[in-house]
């Protein structure tokens, strides 16, 4: 039986292994993955994001075992913990959180270091979620470390999204820091019982009632790629206002309202439009990504070390700009006039 | 593609690039987790990715996040004295879970006598109290180049 078929017959081994032919990108994996894109598109990706210590993975954990219980829903998990940029190691601890999944074989927790990616998310995210999707499983949740400010990976990837915060860690500064609030669908306010609760709520309603509401449901988070907004003229009823929720996670508290806000945001997604719109944005933005990747390595391979070499040193000299040296490197990669060569510096200078 | 300095990132067989992952856990009722975060911290700073699974850890627990994350080594912290009755049980689910490829080393309060019918049962190392971590980090090495 090929991976492929494993995969999609329920194998549990062969997801692991296609998982992490997948993270290493293996030409095996790249090939499985290409097979498997045909079976993706129906799983609803919950992305969970907030700064470290707010309690997410209990969260998750909660969100999981609910989806689990109410609905039977089959939920993959995929934490996000940050490689150590000196040594490429990573303490991946998330699991430690979701106990209460252990022995159920509708879920799947696969941890991931994010290898040096700075967006919150590892650069094979994307794709270990697409087999996840491939796989049969109704709902993938991504959670990671989010400050906030640079870590906006996860409103690209994810349908529904959901910022948690949680008093007493400084958060009403952080409510104020504008990635948090451009990306988050929904926001929680967890470990509701400390004192402070309510200004981080306050803080956080406050500054949503400054952004909302705008095109931003129509807009493809942190990317400035415009999605055309639909021709059915959009109510007010179409447009998205993220709920505030206190929970305590590790008492189960507050668990239901979050999971029916995010039952209502899936359910917004598609009257409105907008999941036909995000998927394309965000297909469209991994199409980019593999584009740009492939014509580098397609241009790599085309220009010998030595050429590259001599056109750097042209450049250094100053008789050759960058632009023209891309030029040249672009429309004759494999000769440099020898006027530039010798560093005839008036010949160099122009283009024709 | 160059060999990193560590040596934990490695070319795969199958191509493109891979780190040794490594599941530490706490198996039984034992609740003396500091030895188990130091060898997790070690092993991420000689640039392994560790899964850290914490406490009270049952065999089938165990097993299950092994699979799930596709580990190359399972690392078990039994301070209690019951690791000959937990590790026959955990090397038998890994090897029906079809993962008899993943090595198995110990660390914790284990007497002499049982090292050898520990290597028996298949685990590759067993360490006690004052070993180095640079020693776990080495033999764990040398288990993947083979």
């Amino acid at each position: 039986m090929s991976l492929t078929s494993s995969v999609l017959a329920g194998d549990r081994l062969a997801l692991a292994r296609l998982l992490s032919q997948v993270e290493n990108d293996s030409p095996e994996g790249r090939t499985t993955l290409a097979e498997l894109f045909l079976s993706t598109g129906k799983a609803h990706l919950i992305g969970v994001t907030g700064a470290p210590g707010t309690g997410k993975s209990s969260l998750v954990n909660q969100l999981a075992l609910h989806f689990r219980r109410q609905d039977n829903k089959r939920v993959a998990i995929v934490a996000v913990d940050p490689s150590s940029p000196f040594t490429g190691g990573a303490v991946l601890g998330d699991r430690v959180r979701m106990r209460d999944l252990a022995g159920d074989s509708g879920v799947f927790i696969r941890s991931m270091a994010s290898r040096g990616s700075l967006g919150g998310l590892a650069q094979t995210t994307a794709s270990v979620v697409q087999v996840f999707d491939a796989a049969g499983y109704d709902i993938v949740i991504i959670e990671t470390v989010g400050a906030g400010q640079g870590e906006v990976d996860i409103a690209r990837l994810a349908h529904t999204t959901i910022v948690v915060e949680a008093p007493g860690l400084g958060d009403d500064i952080q409510a104020i820091k504008a990635g948090i609030l451009e990306v988050a669908d929904i926001l929680v306010v967890n470990k509701a019982d400390r004192p402070g609760v309510e200004n981080t709520e306050k803080a956080l309603r406050s500054m949503l009632e400054l952004a909302h509401p705008t095109q931003r449901v129509f807009k493809h988070h942190g990317v400035s790629m415009n999605v055309d907004v639909p021709k059915t003229t959009p109510s007010d009823k179409m447009i998205w206002f993220p709920p505030i929720h206190r929970t305590i996670a590790t008492e189960g508290i507050g668990i239901p309202d979050v999971a029916e806000s995010i039952a209502k945001h899936l359910a917004h997604l598609r009257q409105s439009g907008d999941w036909a719109a995000r998927e394309r944005a965000r297909l469209e933005v991994e199409l980019e990504a593999l584009i740009q990747e492939a014509l580098v390595s397609r241009f790599r391979a085309g220009v010998s070390q030595k050429r590259y070499d001599e056109v750097v040193e042209s450049v250094i000299h100053r008789t050759l700009s960058p632009w023209e040296a891309v030029k040249m490197l672009l429309n004759s990669p494999h000769t440099i006039p020898s006027s530039i060569r010798r560093g005839n510096r008036g010949e160099g200078g122009k283009s024709k | 593609m160059t060999e990193s300095k560590t040596s934990s990132e490695r070319i795969a067989p199958e191509g493109g690039s891979r780190r040794i992952r490594v599941l530490v856990a706490k198996p039984g009722l034992d609740g003396h987790d500091r030895g188990a975060k130091v060898v997790a911290r070690a092993l991420r700073d000689a640039g392994m990715e560790v899964i850290y699974t914490g406490l009270r850890q049952t065999p089938e627990m165990i097993a299950e996040a092994a699979l799930q994350e596709d580990v190359d080594v399972v690392g078990l912290s039994i301070l209690s004295g019951a690791h000959m009755a937990l590790t026959p049980r955990i090397m038998e689910l890994l090897k029906s879970n079809g993962q008899s490829n993943v090595k198995v080393f110990i660390g914790g309060i284990i007497p002499d006598e049982d090292l050898y019918r520990l290597k028996e049962m298949g685990v590759t190392g067993v360490y006690g109290p004052g070993a180095s971590t640079d020693d776990i980090i080495r033999d764990v090495k040398h288990a993947m180049e083979g």
